[in-house]
């Protein structure tokens, strides 16, 4: 999957790496802001309440 | 130590073929070894990177969310002193006016100087999930600060700011400050002062204990008596989960008011529990 994406980015080593990093920062931040935020809800460990 | 022998038994050469092999059969098993390997390392690329989502996730559960729920306790904050200097708003009078919040609403300020003496976090009214990331929340339909019966609040153990992480270090007799518009509410931690004894108040209600999440009676007018019963007090109990970092348990702190309400007008500072711990 690495190998394939790194074989499809354009320009050289340099600009390879610079796409590589924003990729990867661009997916931290969607999981950060967007999946976590969404699925959290649905686990136990943030349950503080009492309630029947 | 000659174990060239020995290693060369171990290494297993699959891409080798045997020599016999003819040059269409030997291509078939290169390109069905490529293909073996191209598989393994996508599921073994594919595991790592889960790892490392779960291991984001942590961060983001432990820090971002501290950071998120720190920035919303600032702007509720401002909001809440905010419409408190509001001149429109009537000065306090002899007694606190009853207080009637829609959910969502910040009313009050939490302070606890065991834990921190600048501890301070704005209480939200509810308890779901959306209240509880800007802060602590106070169970709708419990009492009011003040106000005879329970008045209950929710809070995040890890996450979210933390706001109940070391709920345990309360002991008896420990100052809770909650402060309104108005006026300053000192509770104390229910038990023995000079032992420690949670169990040893002479209202027979524990200042902490650790319940199953279904026991609501925690939060009943009167602490563990019947949810509908009659109010002997005006309590202030605290709920978190229990231990830290699970949902197994709730963590329960009980406290009772310690005197009367105390006007702002009188105590712009607040009063001296709050200097206390």
């Amino acid at each position: 999957m690495y190998t394939w994406i790194w074989r499809h980015l354009p320009g050289g080593a340099p600009g390879k790496t610079l796409l590589s990093l924003m990729l990867v920062l661009a997916v931290c931040a969607l999981l950060l802001f967007v999946v976590f935020p969404w699925i959290e809800p649905s686990l136990p460990f943030s349950d503080v309440t009492v309630d029947r | 130590m000659s174990a060239e022998p020995d290693t060369a038994r171990w290494t297993w050469r699959p891409d080798v073929p045997a020599p016999s092999t003819g040059g269409a059969g030997r291509g078939r098993h290169r390109r069905a070894g490529e293909l073996g390997r191209t598989v393994v390392r996508g599921i073994g690329q594919t595991l790592v990177t889960l790892g490392l989502v779960v291991l984001l996730f942590v961060v983001y559960e432990v820090w971002v969310t501290d950071l998120l729920t720190a920035q919303r306790q600032g702007q509720l904050s401002d909001e809440l002193h905010h419409g408190w200097d509001d001149p429109t708003v009537a000065a306090p009078g002899g007694t606190p006016a009853p207080i009637d919040v829609a959910v969502g609403t910040p009313f009050a300020v939490l302070h606890v100087p065991r834990l921190s003496s600048d501890y301070s976090r704005v209480i939200v009214e509810g308890t779901a999930g959306e209240q509880l990331a800007q802060g602590p929340g106070h169970y709708v339909g419990t009492a009011m600060p003040g106000e005879q019966g329970n008045f209950a609040v929710a809070g995040h153990r890890v996450g979210r700011g933390s706001p109940f992480l070391d709920l345990d270090q309360l002991r008896p007799g420990d100052p809770i400050v909650v402060e309104t518009a108005g006026w300053w509410f000192v509770y104390r931690v229910l038990g023995d002062r000079a032992t420690g004894d949670f169990g040893g108040d002479p209202s027979g209600i524990p200042g902490q204990q650790v319940v199953r999440p279904s026991e609501v009676d925690v939060i009943a007018p009167t602490p563990d008596g019947a949810p509908d019963g009659p109010a002997t007090g005006a309590y202030l109990t605290l709920t978190t989960c229990h231990p830290k970092y699970s949902a197994r348990q709730r963590l329960i702190v009980h406290a009772l008011l310690d005197g009367g309400p105390i006007s702002k007008t009188a105590a712009p500072d607040g009063p001296a529990a709050l200097s206390e711990g």
